[in-house]
């Protein structure tokens, strides 16, 4: 384990003239780590992950990212073409709609390979078979590569989705709402899938999510997340046994119990 | 003899704001030390604070005031205010825990959830099975089950898997959450050797057991909680 974080946040700031996004963010993450950021819909969490994954820029606020070669960057000082590349490389983001992450009208072999050559592979018949092993990583017999993800069902779609962005071997993913609009027997799948590739890959992720149980299983701190501030954050476990936060005490006791 | 956990003074209360903010206080001034080699057990009616105390110790719930002193990787460290990260490096180095019930994850195996805590350690996934394999058969768990996830499994079946998951490592440090409570006098037994075997390796332990006899077997020390009851500092 290296003692640096992987990603420093600073009060990370996002107005939307005068509505806030989100206010005031400050957190380090390390490799390996997944953050869980919860809170209900409109409490800023999109917003945050978007102003990280720099597909927003912030009003104020820093975060610098420790590359490949151990140097330090400030994210929103890097040129369009060097937070691109980081995106393809080093990053993955797992949308909620995999619609939004997958190009639905070329095969699912291709939508694997693409990032691949992204990266600089040329040769045709290992990308081939990067992509078959990836596709069975996540649960895709390899009969269906030359598929369009079209043809899949959503848990499908997000397990293609979830090998798109995995296949570059990057050190920090994304994800909003992973789970979202899955039935739970293929959200489960889904879970246990994740969990066990971030294990194995020593990924670190920051995942938003509405649900909690979602959080419990995936990761190993939290933040609460309420009109875009932080009301609460922790290890995982202890936010959600002893929850001190009037809103977050709300949000547990809101739990169905099966 | 070595104490590699020292609590003093520590304090905690719930605040339940959904309730109009009323505070629970549930324990003050809780004060002792653990011993290396030895089994200490808190002892007291079920209310007494014995799981919060427990919790407090593996960093699941807040500590309000107090120090929770813990030898960690050549340093001392205090729980009740270390980072998450340092909390999650205590607790795969250094703390390990057996729950009261076994929080199942859907999909893994029985065998894996035992080795897991190990491959977190960095062993490699089939020596971890091996000693996975072993564990479970000594808890007398049918071997059909083991490639099963434990999500269907009865009570002491998943209690035995929670047990093996806990006594896998080798953790300085053991607290135990009633790990006997749904098993028959057999896998008692087994527990009670178990306990045995860890306190030879050196192992301090602090648990919690209602059955007489296990406590009988087990303990070398007994602390009464209820003399860390809110009311008593006060007072």
């Amino acid at each position: 384990m290296t003692d640096e974080p992987l990603l420093r946040v600073s009060a990370l700031s996002k107005f939307y003239g005068s509505r806030v996004g989100c206010d005031n963010v400050s957190f380090d993450l390390w490799p390996g780590e997944v953050l869980a950021v919860v809170g209900e819909s409109g409490s800023g969490k999109t917003t945050l992950l978007n102003c990280l994954s720099t597909r927003l820029l912030p009003s104020s606020g820093t975060a610098s990212y420790r590359m490949r070669d151990g140097q330090f960057r400030e994210l929103y000082r890097m040129s369009e073409a060097e937070r691109r590349f980081l995106m393809r490389t080093d990053w993955g983001f797992v949308h909620q709609n995999p619609a939004d992450g997958l190009r639905m009208t070329v095969s699912a072999g291709a939508n694997v390979g693409e990032r691949l050559m992204a990266v600089g592979d040329r040769h045709y018949g290992k990308i081939r078979a990067t992509a078959v092993d990836w596709l069975s990583r996540v649960e895709i017999d390899e009969d269906r590569i030359d598929d369009e993800p079209r043809a899949f069902s959503g848990g499908m779609r997000q397990r293609l989705q979830i090998a798109r962005n995995l296949v570059t071997g990057p050190r920090l993913v994304f994800m909003d709402e992973p789970t979202g609009g899955l039935d739970v027997s293929v959200q489960a799948r889904l879970l246990d899938l994740l969990r066990g590739l971030v294990t194995d890959l020593g990924l670190a992720a920051i995942v938003v999510t509405h649900d909690l149980a979602v959080a419990r299983l995936l990761s190993q701190r939290m933040m609460v997340m309420k009109d875009g501030r932080v009301i609460e954050s922790g290890l995982t476990d202890r936010v959600l046994d002893d929850p001190r936060a009037p809103y977050t005490q709300l949000l547990v006791s809101s739990i169905l119990q099966v | 003899m070595a104490t590699p956990l020292v609590v003093s003074d520590v304090a905690k209360s719930f605040t339940m704001h959904l309730r109009d903010g009323i505070k629970l206080p549930v324990v003050a001034g809780v004060s002792f030390s653990i011993r290396a080699g030895e089994c200490t057990v808190l002892g007291g009616p079920s209310g007494a604070g014995k799981s919060s105390i427990l919790k407090m110790l593996y960093g699941n719930y807040a500590v309000d005031e107090g120090q929770i002193i813990v030898s960690h990787d050549d340093g001392l460290i205090d729980l009740a205010t270390a980072s998450p990260r340092t909390v999650l490096a205590v607790r795969r180095q250094t703390i390990g825990y057996v729950s009261q019930f076994l929080r199942t994850v859907p999909r893994v195996p029985a065998l894996d959830v035992v080795a897991e805590p190990l491959v977190e350690r960095g062993e490699d996934h089939e020596s971890a099975r091996d000693k996975a394999r072993a564990l479970l058969a000594q808890l007398n768990l049918p071997e059909k089950l083991w490639a099963l996830p434990p999500a269907t499994f009865s009570g002491g079946e998943q209690q035995r898997v929670n047990i093996a998951r806990g006594f896998i490592t080798e953790h300085p440090i053991l607290l135990l959450d009633e790990p006997t409570a749904s098993l028959d006098a057999r896998n008692r037994d087994v527990v009670i050797e178990l306990i045995a075997g860890k306190k030879t390796a050196g192992v301090a332990l602090l648990g919690i057991f209602h059955d007489h006899d296990v406590r009988e077997a087990v303990a070398d020390r007994i602390i009464d909680v209820t003399a860390f009851a809110p009311g008593k500092i006060a007072a």
